[in-house]
């Protein structure tokens, strides 16, 4: 078990989310930054699909029950266990009793806490993630409260290993300035020649505006041709909608399944992780690229993720 | 005619000339009844919409090419006879008026009727479900009567129940789960529209007909009472497609 002593700004369990249901208006859900989750997963020696703790901006104050396997992975929140900083990327003992806090200057939005075995809340539709807007799922359908005790798994047949460390050069690395890459459309053809001009050319600011639906973005306005309204529609994570105001709404992981404005174009799924971790006040760069190129780094990650896993005797 | 638009790297989306014609509704449900039963492997998910449906894959396992030659194989094995294919249709029970639907008299006013009139338009026709969107179980009605129109609240309440059937402009819809909203309120339901333990979660699909009947405070405490043993007593016909239009003037 796991002890809630404060919960932090917003702290939920997740895991890679629900998909298979959006035809009955079920979001899909699961961490914001999915790779993340799944390198902490690595870490301890889970199943991709384990669920974690998703911690935002400013963390929780936890106390272990048992000896737990963690890894904390994702954004540096400023961890600290017993006291003393906690490395990211690694899988370390959080002893019975010890309390893990964290609370520091973000250097992203978010950090995920894996633990070996998982969260053991009970599956809802195939996920154990918390879908907040519905109030379904993960622990309760809520975020996490003082005095919560969150039930943790067996690590069946994995062997515990301490110490287990991502080589720097495979971390992923947020808010470096690097190009969001970017699928045009589906509905480019509703924007002018001078909306797509500043889109790809004028950088957009990251508002206060976020939560895990979806974050606001600020620059220059992005004009329609006829109106920004469409026949509600699916929309996807990433998707970029730009309602009449001309300032883009980017979505996220729990995005309603439709939506009714115009959407420029789409983020890539591999760059999905530097939105999830992007701060208010944040430059985002749009870069343009093919269908193939963006499948290509979508292949290649996956292939990482599978080696990494291959390489741990996962 | 079907137009494919790129949904990112792991979706296409497929629409269809003639948005509003039943036929280009008719063509939709084929379409993704043609996904649910038949769908090739690395097709994860699709979404309708009310232009056209979206469809999730897999890159690793397909691609969009293979994707979009499957979905145009399918949409020319429509053919418009096929919409004398039986249908769901779904009977809602509703409380009108009163403590479950504080706008009805409002509802009557703006439009210039009584409150029994509303309820008689808003019973009358066959109704058809768009899409599924905006919260889990939510259906997007087709064929609701123009003459009981009425435009949102100014002010969204912070909190309508589960349950609350609404009118918004030209539209009318239940509200699944308890959100805060804008639609006027008429009535209830006291039947489960989502049910995340089953294997349905929704109790309307794409495709379905829905009928509203007017029930009285007894019935619907029994209804509800029945809903929350997890065995809800929803009453389901299979009828024909062709000349169900009710008196919606769509």
């Amino acid at each position: 078990m796991i002890r809630v002593l404060s919960p932090g700004l917003l702290t939920t369990v997740q895991d890679l989310g629900r998909p298979g249901f959006q035809r009955f208006g079920v979001s899909v859900g699961g961490a914001l930054d999915a790779v993340a989750l799944q390198l902490g997963n690595i870490l301890v020696g889970n199943p991709p699909e384990a669920a974690g703790l998703e911690v935002t901006l400013q963390g929780p104050v936890l106390e272990a029950e048992t000896d737990l396997l963690i890894a904390i992975t994702g954004a540096d929140l400023g961890a600290r266990l017993a006291g003393k900083p906690v490395p990211l990327w690694k899988s370390l003992w959080w002893r019975k009793g010890e309390q893990l806090t964290v609370r520091g200057k973000p250097f992203g939005a978010r950090a995920y806490l894996s633990v070996a075995g998982g969260v053991d809340v009970p599956s809802l539709l195939g996920s154990r993630s918390t879908y907040l807007t519905a109030g379904m799922g993960g622990w309760r359908g809520r975020p996490l409260r003082r005095g919560d005790r969150l039930p943790i798994g067996s690590s069946r047949g994995q062997v515990a290993t301490e110490g287990r460390l991502l080589p720097p050069s495979c971390r992923p690395v947020y808010r470096q300035g690097a190009p969001i890459r970017v699928i045009l459309g589906p509905h480019q053809d509703a924007f002018t020649t001078e909306a797509l001009e500043a889109f790809f050319n004028t950088p957009y600011t990251v508002t206060p505006q976020m939560n895990r639906m979806g974050v606001k973005l600020d620059g220059v306005p992005l004009t329609h041709v006829k109106g920004a309204d469409i026949l509600s529609g699916a929309v996807t994570c990433g998707s970029i909608q730009v309602p009449a105001d001309g300032q883009p709404i980017l979505l996220l992981a729990e995005r309603q399944t439709t939506g009714g404005y115009a959407q420029i174009a789409t983020v890539s799924t591999v760059d999905l992780p530097q939105i999830a971790q992007a701060l208010p006040g944040d430059r985002l760069r749009f870069q343009a690229v093919t269908l193939d190129e963006a499948q290509r780094c979508l292949r290649r990650q996956r292939q990482f993720l599978r080696l990494l896993r291959v390489h741990v005797g996962l | 005619m079907m137009h494919v638009r790129l949904l990112g790297d792991q979706g296409l989306l497929f629409e269809l000339d003639g948005e509003g014609a039943r036929q280009h509704h008719e063509q939709l449900v084929f379409l993704c009844e043609m996904l649910e039963r038949q769908r090739p492997p690395g097709i994860v998910e699709w979404i309708p919409g009310f232009a056209g449906v979206a469809v999730v894959y897999d890159p690793v396992r397909t691609s969009a090419k293979a994707v979009e030659r499957w979905m145009r194989r399918q949409a020319v094995k429509w053919r418009p006879d096929k919409e004398k294919v039986a249908r769901r249709v779904v009977e809602i029970p509703v409380a009108y008026g009163g403590e479950w639907g504080p706008d009805l008299a409002d509802v009557a006013r703006l439009n210039h009727l009584s409150e029994d009139e509303v309820i008689r338009l808003h019973t009358a026709p066959t109704y058809w479900v768009q899409m599924i969107g905006f919260v889990p179980g939510f259906a997007y009605l087709g064929g609701m009567s123009a003459r009981i129109a009425t435009p949102r609240l100014a002010t969204p309440r912070p909190r309508i129940e589960a349950g609350a059937v609404g009118i918004a402009g030209r539209q009318t819809g239940i509200y699944p789960l308890a959100t805060p909203g804008g639609w006027r309120i008429i009535g209830r339901t006291p039947l489960p529209l989502f049910q995340p333990n089953s294997a349905a979660p929704s109790l309307l699909n794409m495709g379905d007909y829905l009928r509203f009947r007017p029930c009285g405070l007894e019935e619907f405490c029994a209804l509800q009472a029945a809903s929350q043993t997890g065995n809800p007593p929803v009453k389901v016909t299979w009828e024909h497609g062709g000349g169900m239009s009710g008196e919606g003037e769509h």
